[in-house]
């Protein structure tokens, strides 16, 4: 047991042997530092490897904001006009913007200007795709159970944050991709019912492109949203230690405990060590796979597109979202409500963004459960919710699959119309074959573990009996992995009692209270129990195999 | 709905279950949680020489790094930034970028490694177990913070005086609206600038790469061509902006080629000269030129979301989810045979917006 108890008063000149070095001491004469960091320097962490998805996000991030400031250094956001004369020869004398020109500057003119923007849109990447398959973690081992619903805002708060920072940085080259990102975004503000063509005016500066939304997108870039990130992280991470890390069942792992490894030493060295991995990684992509070479797109001009042009991964869904939409506009009134737009760009995604948001206060809801959980579920015991998010992940996949109708079209040799039609079948069809798929799974997953428990572990050793038999002989669990697969509660569903009380009074709430009974029968009637009795009935019965 | 109104039995703590919660119901219960398990010693903490082989190897990578970083500012002092190499499966590679890459990627790659070998060598194994403690405050906290509050609000006279806490609400209510409102001049009102472009009555169609007026003889059936107003240049600070309007793409249709009503083909053919006509290059849908010109079937394609129009059938979507034809542009000839426009488009070209109608 390590020390989690504050040392008491204790008798005068109890600790007078305790030695501190002045400079510590000088700190904490003026910071506290000793009682501040008291609980912290011993402080446990569970150790898993889904754990360390976060920790992904968090290193990548540091690496953003470290070759970020390098690039500002000689970045232009501006849509000034220039002759480019710089030592890329095919563009020598093309009319271009200062971003452009400057961009073209950073990757053949600074040393390491080329690494660093390679380093800065690998780790933006890499940031977006550790925060989805974290929160993907979070989900399926409901993770964003009481006490972290908070945190699972604050998380997904993020998540668009990151999107939103990813779009906006790439789009400042102002290369000929980035600016045909920005004009299907305007295209997107101009559909927005009643308000569109005004926003659209306000946040260009007027007609589109104009000269004004690069140097404005550059500080929502720079400062604007990664303030926002810093301190939803700090925040974050804060809940993390305040709360306390979740942890597998196990043996010895309660929910009123945390067992694991202390901050100091073995977490600082573990994570920081894995602070040096993730750059180690980044450095070595950012030296050896191109990415962005924007030169090879050319300068960004309204008339102008290459065929096959793709967003950066994480756009990818809405860009799907946009191409597999049917082509309905309505005029009525003599306004145009582009819902041919409308619905896949904002619509969509809204509902999606929506439906990951709340999902912790609906579960919460349907379960009744007000406890705190710190164990983690493994997906299988929860089924439904399993269900639900793979068929969520299915809904984003189909997505994201539709942005590369074109590529997947052209390297296949398949019609893109057909493409198109088999995606927007698939969009309404795959969520609910996946999220069958997946319940299926998930109980046949349960039915196995059961079987582990009651039979024990197949050891794949055959034995033929005199009679000639051949029986495969099975290995009770040991007590610890038995006690692993039992651990989790098995939910069942809410039951109603009589909707009216003995005076015939109806139960307040009763629609409300039926509608979670509905949902509470889904998402638990088929769960597979294994009790004691079923366990000690075979061990009586037959005793080992 | 309360905590009262909510039947509880259904949680598995109250159904009984399997008991786990309850390790009080020792022997009887063969799932029951047995605890941490021994710690089992690993090679390094049994073996010293193990241990100081460790050691060498958690060494090793730090001196790694230590080559890296150092090898990293010699590469960037020494290879130049202008020597480029083809490599196989890399393609062609800037050799200081190269360099650089991977001196710094092994130096964090060897530091990191080196700082995980250590620790799961070297440092413990042995699992700390720590208490959790509800969220939730203790009912003494919760009294006192609860009275401090009170005593606080109740200092105020927040509730005392109905008249400052009205008036405090309604400044607060109206203080975010500047925020809002001193973003006016952000922009341009948008009045009808989207249905406008530089094209007028007489205005020449010109090819953007030459700058020289497009002629009924530069285009055949199958090629596409380009064309800018002649007077896009003329205002260079709005030159893209017009552009992003007023791009056209030229083709040439024989007349029975076109489909559609007789009073739609007779429109496309008067607006054409001869059959070589003019329709927007900016897509309905979201905006983004229109670029694939299928030769035989006249359709062209949208290469961001594969919206796809039949130039013979007055520019009809037949596919994709633009929602609109691509507008024509009417034009003729002027007395010296170049391309001329007869007027500007009929309708707003590009995106719908909510105004158009």
């Amino acid at each position: 047991m390590s020390a989690t108890t504050a040392p008491g008063a204790g008798a005068a000149g109890q600790y007078d042997d305790v030695k501190t070095d002045p400079v510590s001491s000088w700190a904490d004469e003026r910071l506290g530092i000793y009682k501040g960091s008291k609980n912290l320097i011993r402080k446990v962490f569970p150790d898993h490897w889904s754990f360390l998805l976060g920790e992904i996000a968090l290193f990548s991030f540091i690496l953003i904001l470290l070759s970020g400031v390098f690039l500002t250094l000689w970045f232009n956001p501006s849509m000034g006009e220039v002759e480019y004369h710089g030592s890329y020869l095919p563009l020598d004398g093309v009319s271009m913007s200062q971003a452009y020109a400057s961009t073209l500057n950073i990757s053949f003119d600074v040393r390491a200007g080329l690494l660093m923007r390679q380093v800065h849109h690998w780790a933006a990447l890499i940031f977006i795709m550790a925060i989805m398959v974290h929160m993907l973690r979070i989900f399926f081992t409901g993770a964003f159970r009481k006490p972290r619903e908070i945190n699972w805002l604050i998380g997904f708060t993020l998540m668009v944050l990151g999107l939103l920072e990813g779009f906006a940085g790439y789009s400042l080259p102002d290369d000929l991709l980035s600016g045909t990102g920005l004009r299907i975004a305007s295209g997107v503000i101009l559909s927005i019912p009643i308000v569109g063509t005004y926003v659209s005016y306000f946040l260009f500066g007027g007609n589109f492109p104009g000269h004004d939304f690069i140097p404005r997108l550059f500080t929502i870039h720079v400062l604007l949203i990664p303030a926002l990130i810093v301190g939803l992280v700090t925040a974050h991470l804060i809940l993390v230690f305040v709360q306390k890390h979740t942890q597998w069942a196990g043996p010895g792992k309660t929910n009123d405990n945390v067992v694991g490894l202390p901050l100091l030493p073995v977490y600082t060295a573990k994570a920081g060590g894995f602070m040096f991995v993730i750059f180690g990684v980044v450095f070595l992509l950012a030296g050896l796979v191109q990415i962005n070479p924007i030169w090879a797109y050319g300068p960004y001009t309204p008339d102008q597109i290459s065929a096959g042009s793709q967003p950066d991964w994480y756009i990818g869904f809405l860009e799907g979202s946009l191409r597999m939409m049917p082509n309905w506009e309505w005029n009525i009134w003599g306004h145009t409500l582009s819902f041919n737009v409308l619905i896949p760009s904002l619509i969509v995604p809204g509902i999606l963004f929506t439906a990951l948001a709340v999902w912790p206060f609906l579960e919460q809801w349907i379960t009744g459960d007000k406890r705190e959980h710190h164990i983690l579920d493994r997906p299988r015991n929860r089924p439904t919710r399993t269900a639900f998010g793979v068929g969520g992940i299915t809904f984003y996949g189909v997505l994201w699959l539709a942005g590369g109708n074109d590529l997947i079209a052209t390297h296949f040799h398949l019609s893109v119309e057909a493409l198109t039609w088999t995606f927007r079948v698939l969009i309404f069809l795959g969520p609910v074959i996946a999220f069958w798929c997946t319940k299926r799974i998930a109980l046949g997953l349960q039915r196995r573990d059961k079987d582990k428990v009651l039979h024990g572990r197949e050891t794949g050793i055959i034995k033929v009996s005199l009679e000639g038999e051949f029986t495969e002989v099975h290995e009770p669990l040991s007590a610890g992995e038995r006690y692993r697969l039992t651990a989790h509660e098995v939910q069942k569903p809410l039951e109603l009692g009589p909707a009216t009380d003995e005076n015939g009074v109806e139960r307040p709430g009763n629609r409300a209270l039926k509608l979670r009974a509905k949902a509470s029968e889904a998402m638990f009637s088929d769960h597979v129990e294994t009790t004691v009795e079923e366990y000690k009935e075979i061990e009586a019965g037959h005793g080992h195999h | 709905m309360t905590d009262r109104d909510m039947e509880t039995d259904h949680l598995p703590e109250n159904t009984g279950g399997a008991g786990h919660g309850a390790v009080t119901t020792v022997a009887e219960d063969p799932f029951q949680d047995p605890g941490l398990p021994a710690h089992r010693p690993r090679v390094t903490d049994l073996d010293p020489r193990a241990a100081k082989r460790a050691e060498r190897q958690v060494a090793l990578l730090f001196m790694i790094a230590v080559v890296g970083v150092i090898g990293s500012m010699v590469c960037y002092t020494f290879v130049p930034n202008t020597k480029v190499h083809r490599f196989t499966g890399l393609g062609t590679v800037n050799m200081n970028n190269l360099a650089l890459g991977l001196c710094l990627g092994f130096a964090f790659l060897a530091l990191g490694c080196g700082a995980i070998h250590w620790a799961r060598t070297l440092m413990t194994d042995v699992d700390l177990v720590q208490e959790r403690h509800p969220m939730k405050s203790d009912p003494e906290s919760t009294a006192f913070a609860v009275s401090e509050f009170k005593q606080g609000v109740a200092d105020s006279g927040f509730t005392k005086y109905p008249l400052i806490r009205r008036s405090l609400l309604t400044a607060m209510m109206v203080l975010p609206l500047p925020a809002v409102w001193l973003l006016r001049d952000l922009g341009p009102m948008p009045k009808d600038a989207l249905r406008h472009t530089l094209w007028a009555p007489g205005m020449k169609l010109v090819n953007p790469n030459t700058g020289q007026p497009l002629r009924v003889s530069d285009v055949t059936v199958g090629t596409l061509a380009l064309a800018n107003p002649a007077n896009l240049n003329d205002d260079p600070d709005e030159r893209i902006d017009n552009l992003a309007k007023a791009a056209v793409l030229v083709v040439r249709l024989p007349q029975e080629a076109l489909k559609g009503s007789e009073a739609q083909k007779k429109k496309q053919w008067d607006w054409s000269v001869d059959g070589v006509m003019a329709f927007s290059k900016i897509c309905t849908h979201v905006g983004c030129p229109v670029a694939l010109y299928e030769q035989q079937t006249h359709h062209m394609l949208c290469p961001c979301h594969q919206s796809t129009f039949d130039l013979s059938d007055d520019g009809k979507v037949i596919f994709g989810p633009a929602a609109r034809s691509l507008p024509q542009l009417p034009i003729t000839v002027d007395a010296d045979g170049n391309l001329v426009a007869v007027s500007d488009f009929r309708e707003p070209v590009g995106p719908s917006f909510w105004e158009r109608g």
